[in-house]
């Protein structure tokens, strides 16, 4: 029992409690909150797997830019405070077996293939060779992106402005 | 070191726990929070076989910043959806909304 | 430094203990000493800060506790703080009331693992090291909207919505004029860009960088000219309004705590760190941290308070093209240097 599966427990434990939260809670703050301590679990596993810039560009984008958003329609929309309001909808029992059913077929399918080894000795340079390759390799999808995330800004704007009045 | 199923099995719980939140809230928003968990799930997945397959050169991060890129993109524009939807309808819980119901 | 923590795990290995003991007393040291530094380094600056805002306005300000000038003042100020009634208001969500203060304690305590005091003197020589800053940062937003939205009051939602909103901006141009340097150094390990400034200090072929930093940095910390989420006559004092004792003392601590991580980061960036003639490397840097601190609070106690929307216009109409237009020339130059 190394560190690093003593470090991997307590981080899955960490996460799992927290997406747990996120999906169980009343108060949908509250939700938020625990999707901010889910994402850091999920960073500090990318840490575990030699994956520091996509930890630190998860924290940034995830942290930093969706969960605002997620705050701010929070509320700008929600009526927090109001009692006896239900968050399931009726169709909590059938959803509970459904994905009981998926996780055990998906969890068979993906075990049956897979070596219980350890990992190869961990690359040099990781955030150098992965610019290097969105530089080169990737380039073209990573300009479609960015035309995305102007077209998602634009039309974000659009959808969200107030209707002016006409006269 | 910790095996690769360790990691498939994480990223399956927590996709799993994500879809359970995307087909139970009625909070518009709370669906959108249990989607963003899916997303992480995946994400999760795509690292650990980045990382313990040696011949995939770091593809699976490279797919993993496209999935957090076009994951903003897309609560951004989801969330204007359901600021829409709140002028229009007073309520952002989605079995209220069905209007267009026969 | 090196010496003596291999001389310490030896001292465990030779017991036979698991290399996991020394690595966590480690670990708990360090955190223990930068706590403390933070402590003392904050108490002085409020010391200073109000020594400084006397002597731009013609008077003298504290110099009665502890005698010479008032040095103690801070720590009859803590001990105040500390000694006040903890008060929740009725209908505050008292979990993330609590709460918020601690994420953002966390946010600007975490940045201080990459701040390199000295050649052998950083917490962990991250590879990621401006990177893992400007990460944590954008936690302490989250943490203000939490406080503001905790409070069930009016006017720390809207106070905390415009911090929002203004860190969130300030945070692009921040970004982008620290990319300048970066371009320059080709890593973001902080000891390899200090290293990288033997030559000549990055300020001078990025000035116009280290003017956006400067301005960004200000704005991210919440001090005028850019203070509305907080100022005492906007708002109410904004986000933390209803917030008293010690945990109205985290937030403040917090703010001090980020105004020098904010410092220590341009010192390293753009003045060459710890690199200097005569002095030991860490006095250096403390020096030019605490002159960039200087010109903060010098700019504070000046400079009028900017309107919300004159602050949303100059981070996005004037400081980010200017940020991208020195990325841009700072990526010719080299591009054509070869």
């Amino acid at each position: 029992m190394t560190t690093a599966h003593v470090v991997f427990y307590l981080l899955a434990a960490f996460t799992v409690t927290a997406a747990i939260f996120v999906v169980l809670a009343k108060n949908i703050v509250h939700c938020a909150i625990a999707l901010v301590f889910a994402f850091f679990g999920v960073a500090g596993l990318y840490v575990l797997l030699d994956a520091e810039f996509l930890a630190a560009v998860q924290v940034l984008l995830y942290v930093g830019g969706i969960t605002i958003l997620l705050l701010f329609a929070i509320m700008l929309t929600s009526l927090i405070s109001a009692r006896g309001v239900r968050i399931m909808n009726e169709q909590v029992a059938s959803s509970a077996l459904v994905v009981i059913i998926i996780f055990g077929l998906m969890t068979f399918a993906s075990l049956k293939g897979i070596a219980f080894v350890g990992p190869p000795p961990p690359p040099a340079y990781v955030t150098a060779s992965l610019g290097r390759l969105l530089m080169t390799t990737y380039v073209l999808p990573f300009e479609a992106v960015s035309i995305l995330l102007l077209a998602a800004m634009v039309g974000a704007i659009i959808l969200a402005r107030r209707e002016r009045e006409k006269d | 070191m910790v095996p690769l199923s360790h990691y498939v099995v994480l990223g399956t719980v927590l996709f799993a726990i994500g879809m359970f939140g995307a087909l139970t809230r009625r909070n518009a928003i709370g669906i959108l929070m249990a989607l963003e968990l899916m997303f992480n799930a995946v994400n999760l997945n795509f690292v650990a076989f980045s990382r313990y397959l040696p011949v995939t050169l770091l593809q699976g991060q490279v797919f993993a910043i496209f999935v957090i890129t076009i994951a903003a993109a897309e609560a951004a524009v989801g969330l204007a959806i359901v600021l829409g939807l709140y002028r229009n309808f007073k309520t952002i819980n989605v079995d209220e909304i069905h209007l267009m119901k026969w | 430094m090196e010496k003596l923590v291999e001389r310490f795990y030896g001292a465990f290995a030779a017991l036979g203990v698991s290399s996991v003991v020394p690595q966590v007393t480690l670990m708990v040291a360090i955190a223990i000493a930068m706590t403390l530094f933070i402590s003392v380094s904050v108490m002085f600056m409020i010391w200073w800060e109000r020594k400084i805002s006397a002597h731009i306005q013609v008077r003298y300000g504290p110099m009665r506790v502890g005698g010479w000038h008032g040095w103690a003042q801070s720590i009859a100020d803590g001990i105040k703080l500390l000694l006040k009634e903890d008060i929740i208001p009725a209908g505050a969500d008292r979990f993330v009331f609590a709460l918020a203060p601690i994420v953002v304690f966390a946010a600007a305590f975490a940045a201080y693992v990459i701040i390199p005091f000295g050649p052998n003197l950083i917490v962990r020589d991250l590879n990621i090291g401006v990177l893992f800053y400007i990460s944590i940062s954008s936690l302490a937003v989250v943490g203000i909207v939490m406080a503001g939205w905790s409070s069930n009051n009016k006017y720390s939602v809207l106070g905390a919505l415009r911090s929002a909103a203004q860190a969130v901006s300030y945070e692009v141009p921040l970004v982008v004029s620290i990319l300048g340097v970066i371009m320059m150094v080709g890593s973001l390990s902080m000891v390899k860009i200090v290293e990288a400034q033997q030559g000549i200090w990055f300020i001078v072929p990025q000035f116009v960088g280290f003017l956006i930093y400067l301005t960004a940095a200000i704005a991210e910390c919440n001090r005028l000219p850019f203070d509305i989420p907080e100022a005492e006559s906007e708002l109410v004092a904004g986000f933390h309004v209803e917030y008293s004792g010690m945990r109205f003392a985290i937030f403040f601590l917090a703010e001090y705590a980020n105004m020098f991580t904010v410092s220590a980061i341009a010192t390293t960036l753009f003045l060459g760190g710890w690199r200097g003639p005569l002095l030991p490397p860490w006095l250096w840097f403390l020096l030019k941290t605490y002159f960039l601190i200087f010109i903060m609070m010098w700019l504070r106690w000046t400079l009028a308070r900017l309107r919300v929307d004159q602050l949303m216009n100059l981070g996005w109409k004037y400081l980010l093209p200017l940020a991208f237009l020195n990325m841009g020339i700072t990526g010719l130059v080299l591009v054509l240097r070869g």
